[in-house]
């Protein structure tokens, strides 16, 4: 079994068909809704935990491309400048997930961009304001 | 035997002394002991990296034609103190740009401040300098409106009334429900989380305790640059408890300290934004401490485990004033990242950055290694454990309004 997580841009034109329900029926998908918004040109955004064969999730988001939805890797849009970073670790109690973690032995702040879910709560609690999220 | 400072010195120049970092001679005082590691350590380096609000830029901008004795100026519309003669302005870390929502919009992002000006200075940017004046005979000009840069300033001194603080609050927030937004950091509500601030072991006044060699008029790194110790830190509490090795179970020494901005990096002075608090700067200051005897050796020598601070709360504790610490935890509990406060596991995270204070301790060890940096004889001592110097609150006194 493979997870990935990804973000599906709806154009307006589409926002009410139930794409991401056809999608995980057919190719047998365990999903997880993580996020979910409107914006106000009326395209949607929707963040997506996916759970099954490798096999199926590639096939899946290539039938999803074709439905005209617009897919992409989370981690695309989940950036740490790291320029901007200063290996502080005001960040760390607030990752839900702990994506952002520190290293016991170097005290160095990890950014896992594949364990991130796009909450947004390192974004304004980062004091170099180095997270980027642009979904 | 006990070395000085001028021994040490013609040691640097003459390329043979001996310079460890403050996680280095750990293990070299656990291994040799205290007296055979004084011997042959000459110089133990220090560093820390964190956010430290009182910090400011002085700045002397030079004389426009028409010349103007500036009343009110604005660094990137971010308002700069002008109560000083014609054209020195102060910008302090903490200012708020002009038009800022500050906490109207709670939790207020505070997205730009002085801290980020100071920042911008020395990255070598072009900042916007606005003035006005009332006009006089000698300077008539009112209005100025330019933009300066660090390379034709004729001075930029950064000018920190306090930092490199010697311990500080491990701050938490015993609110049941509330997040709050404070200098330490978002506190998440009912023990969520803990933040702290201090390199620990590397930090120079905790491997200094009672302030032997670290005194007015100390060679410091600042900013990526050579800078120096010019008086004892506002709010310098010497008098403190300690622990049997004179290390402070709370905040306690603090340095003022002044550098020139036209040499330092903006890699090592960082304009911050602490969320529903305001600005502020993260300044990396390092301490080289000579190694003059036994005591100095073991002093420098201290470990995470042997410092402890005060786990305070943020919610009543610390803007109310109501009730003391509710407990003392070690450096090494927090950077393992949980410690125990009332029965309860919080996780721990970190306003003040290890790395990068790890960093500066190589550094310095570089510059001296190579005779770049020697080290300097304080002028004067700072006030130790035995000033009797503590630091006051404010007696408020009645103001009866004169009819």
């Amino acid at each position: 079994m493979a997870t990935r997580r990804v973000v599906v841009h709806y154009p307006r034109h589409l926002i009410e068909a139930p794409l991401v329900s056809q999608m995980v029926r057919r190719y047998d998908l365990e999903f997880n809704i993580l996020r979910a918004t409107i914006t106000p040109r009326s395209e949607g955004v929707i963040v997506l935990g996916l759970e099954g064969e490798e096999g199926s999730i590639r096939d899946a988001l290539s039938w999803a491309g074709a439905q005209g939805l617009e897919v992409q890797p989370l981690e695309r849009d989940v950036v740490r400048d790291e320029k901007r970073c200063t290996q502080c670790g005001a960040c760390v109690t607030m990752c839900p997930t702990g994506a952002l973690s520190r290293d016991i032995g170097t005290q160095e702040v990890g950014f896992s961009a594949g364990d991130c879910v796009a909450c947004e709560l390192c974004v304004s609690a980062c004091p170099p304001r180095a997270m980027r999220v642009a979904l | 035997m006990a070395k000085t400072i001028r021994e040490i010195n013609e040691k640097i120049a003459a390329g043979d002394v001996v310079v460890v970092t403050a996680e280095e001679m750990i293990d070299i005082v656990e291994e040799e002991g205290a007296t055979k590691a004084a011997a042959h350590v000459d110089v133990v380096t220090t560093g820390t990296f964190g956010p430290m609000c009182s910090s400011g830029a002085l700045i002397n901008v030079g004389h426009a034609t028409p010349r103007m004795k500036i009343q009110k100026a604005w660094l990137n519309e971010v308002p700069a103190y002008a109560g000083l003669a014609a054209v020195d302005i102060y910008i302090g870390a903490t200012e708020m740009a002009e038009g800022d929502p500050l906490n109207r919009d709670y939790p207020g992002e505070f997205a730009y401040g002085g801290g980020h000006v100071i920042e911008e200075l020395i990255a070598g940017k072009d900042v916007r300098l606005r003035a006005v004046a009332y006009g006089t005979d000698c300077y008539p000009r009112q209005h100025l409106d330019t933009w300066i840069n660090i390379a034709d300033l004729n001075e930029c001194v950064l000018s920190n009334p306090r930092n490199a603080y010697q311990n500080y609050n491990v701050a938490v927030n015993l609110d049941p429900e509330r997040d709050i937004y404070t200098y330490m950091g978002v506190l998440k509500a009912d023990l969520g989380s803990a933040n702290y601030c201090s390199a620990g072991q590397l930090s120079p006044l905790l491997n200094d305790p009672t302030y032997r060699t670290i005194g007015i008029g100390t060679r410091i790194f600042l900013g990526g640059a050579a800078g120096y110790v010019f008086w004892q830190g506002t709010q310098h509490n010497p008098t403190v408890a300690r622990t049997d090795k004179q290390i402070p179970k709370a905040g306690a020494g603090t340095l003022s300290v002044v550098g020139d901005m036209k040499q330092m990096s903006s890699e090592w002075i960082v304009g911050v934004s602490m969320y529903g608090y305001g600005a502020s700067l993260q300044v990396g200051l390092g301490a080289a401490i000579p190694v003059l005897d036994e005591e100095m050796a073991r002093f420098t020598a201290i470990k995470d485990e042997e410092i402890v601070a005060p786990v305070v709360d943020y919610s009543r504790g610390y803007p109310y004033g109501e009730g003391g610490p509710l407990g003392h935890v070690s450096y090494r509990e927090l950077k393992n990242g949980k410690i125990a406060v009332q029965g309860k596991e919080v996780p721990t995270g970190s306003l003040s950055s290890y790395p990068k204070a790890k960093e500066i301790t190589e550094i310095l060890k570089d510059w001296i290694k190579t005779g770049h940096f020697l080290l300097s004889e304080p002028v004067q001592p700072l006030p130790s454990v035995d000033s009797g110097l503590t630091f006051k609150p404010l007696p408020e006194r009645e103001v009866e309004e004169e009819v």
